[in-house]
C-alpha cells in the first residue's frame, strides 16, 4: 500500500502514519502482559499517584498501580472491543443496508422501520439498556454498542447502495444475464466501499469514547481491570493532583483516532482506481 | 497566423488570446485572435478538448481555478479592456453588458429557487427597479418566449419545467438585461433535435430584436452553419480556419476542418446496404409499458405510460433504428427487450420462444442472446474494474469456457474494436470517450449475441468520434451478423446505420418502413417535423436553403 501510494506525498503520509499507528496498537494489544514491567493489578500503596520515575515510568495511579502496565494491558481491551464492536455494526449493517437498498419494496420498508425505531433511542441508552440484558461482560459491551451503531451503518450504507444501483453498469451486469446477488456483490457493493471506511474509521472513535462512558456509568469494562476508556473516567477526581492520570490513556486513545483514520482515508484511496 | 483586420465597427476584439494552467504551465489556448461586431454573430467550434470554452468563459473571466489567461492576451469590450479588470468593474459587466447561457439547462438553474426570483436577481443587481416594474417585465419576457400561463411559471420550480423549457427561461431571464454580448456555451447539445431548433430559432430572434451579438460556442459544424456567418474552427487551443460558414463548410482548407466536415452526417457514409430479409429476430406485439405514478398523500397518481402497445419485428442481421423526440417511449422500449423493464401486458419473443415477463434463472438464459450499449460510456463501465474485466466479465457465465478461452477471446474482441491489449490493465476513468464507448461494445459482442441495443450509442460523443463508432457498428455487423435496435433522436447518426427506421410519437410507432422510403418519402406529419429539425448537411445544399440564416449581410 506505501509503495503503490508513492509520488502522492498526502497519501504516502497518510498511509505511512496509519499503519504504524495501527501497527503499534495490534503489537500492544497482543504482546501488552509481556512489555509490562508490572502485573496491573498489583497495588503499590506508597507510590499513589506519583508522578514519572525510574521505579514507575509513567507514574503509578490511586492505588499506586503501573499506570504504564495498565495501558499496556488496557490496550487489548480497549481495541478487542473497538474492532469487534465495529466488525459487529458492520455486518449487520452492510447485511440490511444492502438488502433495503438493493431489494426496495416491503423488505426496505420494514428493515427502515426496526432501524428508525433503533435510531429514535439515543446510542448510549440503548446500549445501556441492552447491556442491563446481556450482562456487562465484554462481549455483552460488544454485543451492544454494535447493535446501537448499527443503525448508522444501514442508513450510510442503504444510501450509496440506492445511488449506486441505478448506474447503467449495473443494468449492463442484469442484462449480462448475472443474478441479482452477483451483481450486487460485484458491482453495487465495491462501489459503496469509500463511505463506508469512513464509517468505519470514525465509529471506532465513538466507540472507544462510548465504552469509557459505559465504564463511567458503572456498566463497561468491570474494575479492576483496566480499559483505556476506564483509566479515563476513574481518573477524573485526581485531575489536579496527578495530572498525568488523565493525559496518558487520553493521549492513547487520540493518537490510535488519528492512526486508524488516517489508515481508514489510505485503504480508500489506495482501492479507488482513479487515485 | 490568422489576425483578422479590425474595422471600427467591432464591438469584441481578442487579440492574441492565450490561456495556460497556472502562469507558465502548458498552453490550452493558443493565440487566438477574432472580431465581433454589434448584433453580428461568431460561432467557435472544435471538439471537446479545443479549448473553445475556455476561450468563451475568459472573456468574461470565468475560468476555473489554475487556469489564467497570459498577460500578452488582449479583450477588449466597447472601448475597455477586460483582462485584468478589477472583479468589481467585471461584476458590472456581467450579466448586464455580457450575457451567458450553459450547456445544462437541468443544473444551471438553482433548484430551490422560483423562477421568477431567478428571473429578477439579475434586474435588481444591475438596474434601479421596483419590484413592479421588474415583476412586469420577467411576465412580458415569459410571454414573448411563449411559456404557457406566465404568472404560475414566475412562482414555479425549475424542476417543473422540461430540459427544453429551462433552457428558454435561462435564455429569457438572460436576455432580460438586453446585454450587448450573449455567450452561448453549447447551449442546445443536450437537448433533443426538435427542441433545439425551438431554442436556436428562439436565440436568434431574441438577440436580433434587442441588436445583441451572439458568440456562440459548438462542436456541431451542422448546426451552426444554419445560423451563424462567421466562423472560428480550434483545434488543439489554436484557431486552424476562420471565414464565413459557408466557405468552411464546402471548402475546409485546414485538415482538421476538413475531418470535421467529413464527420458530419451523410447517408453515403453508411453505404447502401441491400435490404436484409432474414427470418424474424426479436418479436414484439402489444407491448405496453407503465410508470408507476407519482406518490401522492394518499396512494398514487396515475401510472403514466411510456408505451402503449406496441408491434414490431426485427430481423435477424438488421439495423432498425427507433427514433422519436426524448419521451417518445424509444428507450424504454429498447430496455424492455432486454429485460430491464417489465411491460405491462405483451409479449416479447426472442428467437422464437417468448420470454416471461421476469428476471427468472429461466428468462436470463434465454435473453444471454441479446446485449446492449448504453448511451453515456462514462456510467456504463464499472469504475472499479479494470478494462480486462469488464470485457471478460460476460464470459464468466458460460461454463465452456476456461479462462485460457476467456483471454483469447477478449484479445480477438479488443482489436475487433479498435483499442490496444495495452489499455486491458487500465481503468475506465483513464480512457477517453470514444475508448470508453468502444470498450462498451466490446462487452456488448463478446459473447457473440445475435441481437443488440444501441440505446443513443453515439450522442454522448464528439462528432469525429461519433463517426468512427458508428462505422465500427457497421463492420462488427457484417462481420457477424448480428440484428441491432439502433435507438436514437438524431437522424443524421440514423440515417449512415439504419436499414429499416421505426418513428415513435407518445408511446406509439407511427411510421416504420425502408430508410430511403422514411426519409425521402416520410408519411406521417411527425417525422416531417422530425425530418425538419434535423440540420442534416445533405438536405441543406439540396434544398439550397440558406433562408435560416440568421444575419444576413
Amino acid at each position: 500500500m506505501i509503495a503503490r501510494a508513492r509520488g502522492r506525498p498526502g497519501l504516502k503520509f497518510n498511509a505511512t502514519f496509519g499503519v504504524a499507528v495501527t501497527g503499534a496498537l495490534i503489537l500492544l494489544a497482543v504482546f501488552g502482559p509481556w512489555i509490562a514491567p508490572y502485573d496491573p493489578l498489583k497495588l503499590d500503596l506508597p507510590s499513589r499517584l506519583s508522578g514519572p520515575s525510574p521505579q514507575h515510568l509513567l507514574g503509578a495511579d490511586e492505588f499506586g498501580r503501573d499506570v504504564l502496565s495498565r495501558l499496556a494491558s488496557g490496550a487489548r481491551t480497549s481495541a478487542w472491543i473497538a474492532f469487534a464492536t465495529v466488525a459487529f455494526a458492520l455486518i449487520l449493517g452492510i447485511v440490511f443496508g444492502v438488502l433495503a437498498g438493493f431489494l426496495r419494496g416491503w423488505v426496505d420498508r420494514v428493515v427502515m422501520m426496526v432501524n428508525d425505531a433503533f435510531l429514535a433511542f439515543p446510542g448510549l441508552l440503548l446500549a445501556l439498556g441492552l447491556i442491563a440484558v446481556i450482562g456487562a461482560s465484554r462481549e455483552g459491551i460488544i454485543v451492544a454498542l454494535g447493535l446501537a451503531y448499527m443503525p448508522i451503518v444501514v442508513r450510510v450504507v442503504r444510501a450509496s447502495v440506492m445511488s449506486i444501483r441505478e448506474r447503467e453498469y449495473v443494468e449492463a451486469s442484469r442484462v449480462m444475464g448475472n443474478s441479482e446477488i452477483i451483481t450486487m456483490a460485484r458491482h453495487v457493493l465495491p462501489n459503496c466501499v469509500a463511505p463506508i471506511i469512513v464509517l468505519a474509521t470514525t465509529m471506532f472513535g465513538w466507540i472507544i469514547l462510548s465504552e469509557s462512558a459505559l465504564s463511567f456509568l458503572g456498566l463497561g469494562v468491570p474494575p479492576p481491570a483496566p480499559s483505556w476508556g476506564n483509566m479515563l473516567s476513574t481518573a477524573r477526581p485526581y485531575i489536579g493532583q496527578a495530572p498525568h492520570l488523565i493525559i496518558l490513556p487520553g493521549l492513547c486513545i487520540s493518537i490510535t483516532l488519528l492512526g486508524i483514520n488516517m489508515l481508514g482515508d489510505a485503504v480508500r484511496d489506495w482501492l479507488d482506481p482513479k487515485m | 497566423m490568422l489576425v483578422p483586420t479590425a474595422d471600427n465597427n467591432t464591438m469584441l476584439s481578442v487579440r492574441n488570446l492565450s490561456i495556460s494552467v497556472g502562469p507558465s504551465g502548458k498552453r490550452i489556448v493558443d493565440g487566438l485572435n477574432f472580431d465581433l461586431a454589434p448584433s453580428d454573430m461568431l460561432a467557435l467550434v472544435g471538439e471537446s478538448g479545443s479549448g473553445k470554452t475556455m476561450a468563451a468563459r475568459s472573456i468574461v473571466s470565468l475560468l476555473p481555478a489554475p487556469l489564467v489567461t497570459t498577460p500578452d492576451s488582449s479583450i477588449h469590450f466597447e472601448g475597455q479592456e477586460l483582462t485584468g479588470l478589477a472583479a468589481k468593474a467585471l461584476r458590472r459587466i456581467r450579466g448586464a453588458r455580457i450575457g451567458m447561457v450553459f450547456q445544462e439547462p437541468m443544473v444551471s438553474l438553482n433548484p430551490a429557487v422560483t423562477i421568477g426570483e431567478q428571473m429578477a436577481e439579475g434586474l435588481r443587481l444591475h438596474g434601479a427597479m421596483s419590484r413592479a416594474e421588474i415583476k412586469d417585465r420577467s411576465l412580458a419576457m415569459l410571454e414573448r418566449i411563449q411559456i404557457k400561463d406566465p404568472g404560475k411559471c414566475l412562482a414555479a420550480y425549475p424542476h417543473e419545467f422540461s430540459g427544453g423549457m429551462r433552457q428558454r427561461i435561462m435564455l429569457a431571464s438572460v436576455m432580460l438585461l438586453k446585454p450587448r454580448l450573449l455567450i452561448a456555451d453549447e447551449p442546445t447539445t443536450a437537448l433533443d433535435t426538435l427542441v433545439q431548433r425551438d431554442v436556436l430559432d428562439l436565440m436568434v430572434e431574441l438577440t436580433r430584436e434587442n441588436g445583441t451579438a451572439v458568440l456562440l460556442i459548438s462542436h456541431d459544424l451542422g448546426m451552426v452553419s444554419h445560423y451563424v456567418n462567421n466562423v472560428t474552427v480550434m483545434c488543439e487551443g489554436k484557431a486552424v480556419e476562420q471565414g464565413s460558414s459557408t466557405q468552411v463548410l464546402h471548402a475546409p482548407q485546414h485538415d482538421y476542418t476538413k475531418r470535421l466536415v467529413d464527420a458530419l452526417p451523410k447517408r453515403s457514409a453508411g453505404g447502401s446496404r441491400k435490404t436484409v430479409d432474414g427470418p424474424p429476430l426479436v418479436e414484439i406485439s402489444n407491448v405496453v409499458i407503465d410508470y408507476p405514478g407519482r406518490p401522492r398523500l394518499f396512494g398514487r397518481a396515475q401510472p403514466k405510460r411510456a408505451v402503449d402497445g406496441v408491434d414490431l419485428t426485427i430481423r435477424r442481421g438488421e439495423t432498425l433504428a427507433l427514433v422519436g423526440a426524448s419521451g417518445s417511449g424509444k428507450t424504454t422500449l429498447g430496455r424492455a427487450i432486454v429485460g430491464l423493464v417489465r411491460p405491462a401486458s405483451g409479449t416479447i419473443s426472442f428467437l422464437g420462444t417468448a420470454i416471461a415477463n421476469d428476471r427468472s434463472a429461466d428468462a436470463r438464459a434465454q435473453r444471454r442472446g441479446m446485449q446492449i450499449v448504453f448511451q453515456d460510456p462514462y456510467s456504463s463501465l464499472d469504475p472499479r474494474q479494470s478494462i480486462a474485466e469488464i470485457i471478460t466479465e460476460p464470459l464468466k457465465l458460460d461454463t465452456e469456457l476456461d479462462r485460457k478461452r476467456r483471454t483469447a477471446r477478449m484479445d480477438e474482441v479488443i482489436e475487433e474494436v479498435g483499442l490496444t491489449r495495452d489499455l486491458l490493465e487500465r481503468f475506465p476513468h483513464q480512457l477517453s470517450g470514444g475508448q470508453r464507448q468502444r470498450v462498451a461494445i466490446a462487452r456488448a459482442i463478446v459473447r457473440r449475441p445475435a441481437f443488440v441495443v444501441a440505446d443513443e450509442p453515439v450522442s454522448a460523443l464528439d462528432m469525429t468520434v461519433q463517426k468512427q463508432i458508428l462505422l465500427l457498428i457497421r463492420s462488427l455487423q457484417e462481420r457477424y451478423g448480428f440484428a441491432c435496435l439502433f435507438v436514437s433522436h438524431d437522424l443524421g447518426a440514423v440515417e449512415q446505420v439504419a436499414d429499416r427506421v421505426a418513428v415513435m410519437q407518445d408511446g406509439r410507432i407511427v411510421e416504420i418502413g425502408d430508410r430511403d422510403d422514411v426519409f425521402d418519402r416520410p408519411r406521417h406529419a411527425y417525422t416531417r417535423a422530425l425530418l425538419d429539425a434535423a440540420m442534416l448537411i445533405d438536405r441543406h445544399f439540396a434544398d439550397g436553403a440558406g433562408a435560416r440564416k440568421a444575419v444576413a449581410r
